[in-house]
């Protein structure tokens, strides 16, 4: 019962917001005026070179290889959700005019779902994060993606009009909407979030950016699926620490030097899957009893996602990025349980106390 | 408040016994649809609450006008329910005699028969005219009226991408009182390319639409703000979210429609074309041919592996999807421009497009299983990425074992035959087409030899003779004989016109015994006049007569304003170009219309041009000196 109500809550918002709406004589429709039946054709013909096709990992068991993006720099920044798509080696961002770019990836903010890419370009067409466009309740908006990975090459992107419902925090539940984001969101009316739509460009009539596409988000307990897009004010911030650098990622070996007193995973407690892969997934494969990790609350088949901030995609990467660590630092663990991002700090245990469960 | 309480009459949906939603999926719709009520009736609380005097006056202008073009739009519209009461959909009437567009998804369900209900609440009995089952469409004819209510043809090339339309139809075959649902959105895509299921159901250079295309919208129509119809709504893109719209739709474009429209009013099953070379896209975004059938209309004019594609049927060509949009809306047997290059040179050419199926092939896919829209599509190369695909909307599947005797006057418009989807229809534009030029011209009596003497242009006196035996000429270079025998496959006289006599001879068979002599004889369609400079001419789409005798096959392009016959092509054999007759100034010889120009073309070259200044036609070979 009790999973019902988180169920319902997003109704119950959304009707609550509207009735207050209908009691608040203040709201005035001039200022949507006239939306006689002009087309949206101007307005999309600037926003769609704005647009990118993101192609990466992918293609099996129902996940499309595809995602879409946005471009938020002249010289080739591209945002997009944070997803499998990324998690590869080879990305590769189609601009609208139809030239293919192999893009890095150069952060990414998994409580956020956003990541950053670049391209090696100049001269691109973008939106300013930097003056945000906002919206509330009844906003006609536009929503940009290629979803379905319909359009190819110099084809344009969809575009799909609506309004927004309400602005408000999305409710996250595991087992509700199963997703890592739980902050303010644009809940739309219009069908925008589909199969490779995340990562769009959401706007206002003008062509403004309001935010980006979320994933698809299904409620698993009636079926139902949510439309929504992250608003810019809440990326901005993010985007621009990436941009400056604060999370760019390090090479795998940059050569810097090892501390003797570098931070290893078996000195948390973890013991890891077997590295077997070029890129092994770093899963959990056990935790020592009485260890910082089980006292944490660690367990097996744990995906470590995050160190520091730094997205670590294999084992050896996990092990380059704990080792630039001291031991006697704390250090900010970020793992995928499921479909739940948990965050956890600890710090290793101390050299000489360790608890002779060690091989 | 009592809005909210009340559940929604989903038992009238259940009661429709023709929609085939699992249960689950009517659960799924009452949950949306639960939860839009809600926000109906908060929304319209919301909208009382301003006074109407401050609505801006274009707003209310925009409104009336949109009511006012929807309810005029509303009333073209067809629910379609198959003879029987199996299955069903939509569709949309385009003349006032009763000629109606529909997918082919859904009227294969329902056979040759079906009722059609409209707005204002008549049920009329329909038969099926025409059908293209690669292109999903199905052309019908109500019966009862000579004044239905039509929808008025858009342009679909100048539809843009945010663009206001609406579709009206028949959602979940809601539509038990006739009143279609009508529902509004925009144009999110336009030169959309949606891959094929096998062959079939291929959406080429379609309208993507976010207004919402339900199961029972298919084959309805698309209309643009002003109410014109820029397309007939058939696909979906759907996935794991049930069998309900997500906000992407898919519109077969109106002008793909006109290009088949001739073809499917002459009763056909309407294949589509191949340009007889697959293509490839470059890293550096060019188009090349990957590969070419020799035997091909395209190797023939000089397309060769390599060659970069320029442009295809006027459009510039830079993407596979881009050529595949313009191989899609053409039917087969039509000729396109292509431009391309190699070596940084330029080539322009003509290609007559072969079919996508030989005639048994397509025969047999559509006697076999149907293509099962619930099926995926089978993996296509290319740069779409193979899932994604959408689907067409799926019609619950035709079992009429009791299926009850078809109406009278459906059996009076309906002739069942081998290769054609109505053959009567076939019958009554041949007779049509037959009749226009017996107007300009009944040469029936002239049973005996026919003579003309002239000019071959730059070349001196030309003389031709042309009788029920066979057909001679007298040209500055001999004098050359044809006697016609059981096949004219090698008649190929003079030599480099690809067969001149043996084109003159059958072109005399025709205006002598008529169409039921000739051999056998058939209206193909429409087909545009290019591949000869008559200014103006190339727009129009004119009637085409297409025959076998002697073995060859000819055909007859008659223009509908003029009646008068303008191109002849001969066929000497099928893997070789055609003899091309061109007939010009037509002049008066005895009350009877003649040619008094002829321009014969083989090939990429040029014949010959002739001046026809002095015909003398006998009435029997006694007659004759």
């Amino acid at each position: 019962m009790r999973r019902n109500d988180c169920g319902l809550r997003i109704t119950g918002l959304i009707l609550a917001t509207l009735a207050l709406t209908c009691a608040c004589p203040a709201i005035t429709r001039s200022a949507d005026a006239p939306f006689a039946a002009a087309s949206f054709a101007g307005v999309i013909q600037e926003v769609q070179p704005k647009i990118v096709k993101i192609y990466g990992a992918g293609g099996f068991r129902g996940l499309e290889p595809y995602q879409s993006g946005f471009l938020v720099s002249a010289e080739g920044h591209a945002l997009t959700v944070w997803s499998y798509v990324l998690d590869t080696d080879f990305i590769t961002v189609t601009l609208d005019d139809g030239r293919k770019f192999e893009a890095k990836l150069l952060g990414a903010d998994p409580r956020l779902e956003l990541a950053l890419l670049k391209i090696d370009a100049d001269g691109l067409p973008y939106f300013d994060m930097a003056s945000p466009s906002t919206a509330a309740t009844g906003t006609r908006v536009l929503a940009f993606s290629n979803l379905f990975g319909v359009a190819a090459g110099d084809e344009p992107s969809s575009v799909l009009h609506g309004s927004v419902a309400i602005k408000s925090q999305l409710e996250a539940r595991r087992g509700v909407f199963e997703t890592p984001y739980r902050g303010p969101a644009y809940i739309l009316d219009a069908m925008t979030n589909n199969p490779g739509a995340a990562g769009g460009a959401l706007t206002d009539r003008q062509g403004r950016l309001l935010g980006m596409l979320g994933k698809e988000l299904r409620n698993s307990l009636n079926n139902t699926w949510l439309n929504y897009a992250v608003p810019v004010e809440e990326m901005s911030a993010t985007v621009a620490e990436i941009r400056s650098g604060k999370f760019v990622e390090r090479p795998a070996d940059s050569g810097a030097v090892k501390s003797e007193h570098a931070l290893r995973a078996d000195l948390l407690g973890l013991v890891l899957v077997p590295d077997v892969l070029e890129r092994t997934p770093p899963f959990v494969d056990r935790v020592r009893g009485g260890s910082p990790a089980a006292v944490a609350g660690l367990r097996a088949d744990d995906l470590l996602l995050f160190v520091n901030g730094q997205l670590v995609q294999s084992v050896k990467a996990l092990s380059a990025e704990l080792a630039r660590i001291d031991r006697a630092d704390k250090v900010q663990l970020t793992v995928l349980r499921g479909q739940e991002l948990i965050s956890i700090e600890l710090l290793a245990q101390p050299e000489g106390n360790d608890i002779g469960d060690r091989r | 408040m009592n809005g909210v309480a009340r559940s929604i009459p989903v038992a009238e949906l259940v009661s429709v016994p023709t929609v085939s939603l699992p249960r689950s999926e009517f659960s799924r719709i009452r949950l949306r649809s639960g939860f839009l009520r809600l926000v109906v009736v908060f929304g319209a609380l919301l909208g009382a609450t301003p006074s109407p005097a401050q609505v801006h006056e274009s707003v209310l202008q925009a409104e009336s006008q949109r009511v006012a073009v929807m309810a005029k739009a509303r009333e073209a519209a067809i629910a379609i329910f198959a003879n029987g009461g199996q299955g069903g959909g939509s569709g949309v009437v385009i003349s006032p005699d009763g000629y109606a567009l529909s997918n082919f998804h859904v009227t294969k369900p329902a056979g040759d028969a079906m009722k059609c209900g409209m707005a204002h609440g008549a049920l009329y009995d329909a038969v099926i005219v025409g059908i293209d089952p690669v292109g999903d469409l199905a052309l019908l004819k109500l019966f009862g009226r000579d004044d239905f209510p039509h929808a008025e043809l858009g342009d679909s090339d100048q539809v843009r991408v945010g663009d206001w339309a609406f579709a009206v139809g028949n959602p979940f075959l809601l539509a038990t009182d006739f009143q279609p649902t009508v529902t509004y959105g925009i144009i999110s895509g336009v030169h959309r390319y949606q891959y094929p299921s096998g062959t079939l159901l291929e959406y080429a250079d379609c309208l993507q639409t976010d207004a919402s295309i339900n199961p029972g919208n298919s084959g309805g129509p698309l209309f643009d703000s002003q109410g014109r119809l820029i397309g007939i709504n058939g696909r979906g893109s759907f996935e794991k979210r049930g069998r309900v719209n997500v906000g992407v739709g898919y519109a077969i474009s109106i002008n793909q429609i006109k290009n088949f429209l001739g073809c499917l009013r002459a009763g056909r099953i309407v294949d589509h074309a191949t340009l007889g070379a697959r293509v490839a896209s470059q890293d550096d975004g060019r188009v090349i041919v990957a590969d070419i059938v020799e035997s091909s209309d395209a190797y023939r004019r000089g397309l060769r592996y390599g060659d970069e594609i320029v442009s295809f049927g006027g459009r510039p060509i830079r993407t596979v999807n881009a050529f595949k949009n313009v191989l899609g809306i053409f039917p087969k047997g039509w000729r396109v421009p292509v431009v391309f290059r190699r070596k940084g040179q330029t080539f322009e050419t003509l290609v007559r497009l072969a079919g996508v199926h030989g005639t048994e092939e397509l025969l047999q896919k559509l006697g076999g299983k149907s293509p099962d829209p619930d099926q995926p599509p089978p993996p296509q190369p290319g740069d779409q990425p193979p899932d994604g695909q959408p689907r067409p909307m799926p019609m619950p599947p035709s079992a009429m074992p009791n299926a009850p005797p078809l109406p009278e006057i459906v059996q009076q418009h309906l002739e069942p035959r081998r290769g054609y989807a109505n053959y009567y229809f076939n019958k009554l534009n041949r007779g049509r087409v037959w009749n226009q030029l017996v107007a300009r011209g009944d040469f029936a009596e002239f049973a005996g030899p026919w003579r003309v003497k002239g000019e071959w242009l730059g070349a001196g006196e030309a003389e031709f003779g042309i009788s029920s035996d066979g057909a001679m000429c007298a040209l500055p270079g001999g004098m050359l004989t044809l006697t016609a025998g059981d096949s004219l496959s090698d008649a190929t006289d003079p030599p480099a016109s690809g067969g001149l006599l043996a084109a003159l001879y059958l072109w005399r068979r025709l205006l002598v015994g008529g169409p039921d002599q000739f051999g056998s004889l058939d209206y193909f369609g429409t087909a545009p006049f290019i591949g000869h400079d008559v200014p103006g001419r190339q727009e129009d789409l004119l009637d085409v007569l297409i025959g076998t005798s002697g073995g060859v096959e000819c055909q007859f392009v008659v223009d509908p304003a003029s009646g008068r016959l303008l191109l002849l092509e001969v066929f000497l054999r099928s893997d070789d170009d055609p003899c091309e007759l061109y007939f010009f100034d037509y002049r008066e010889h005895e009350g009877r219309e003649l040619p008094g120009k002829l321009e014969v073309r083989y090939g990429d070259g040029l014949y010959g041009v002739f001046k026809l200044t002095d015909w003398t036609l006998h009435k029997t070979a006694e007659d004759a000196p």
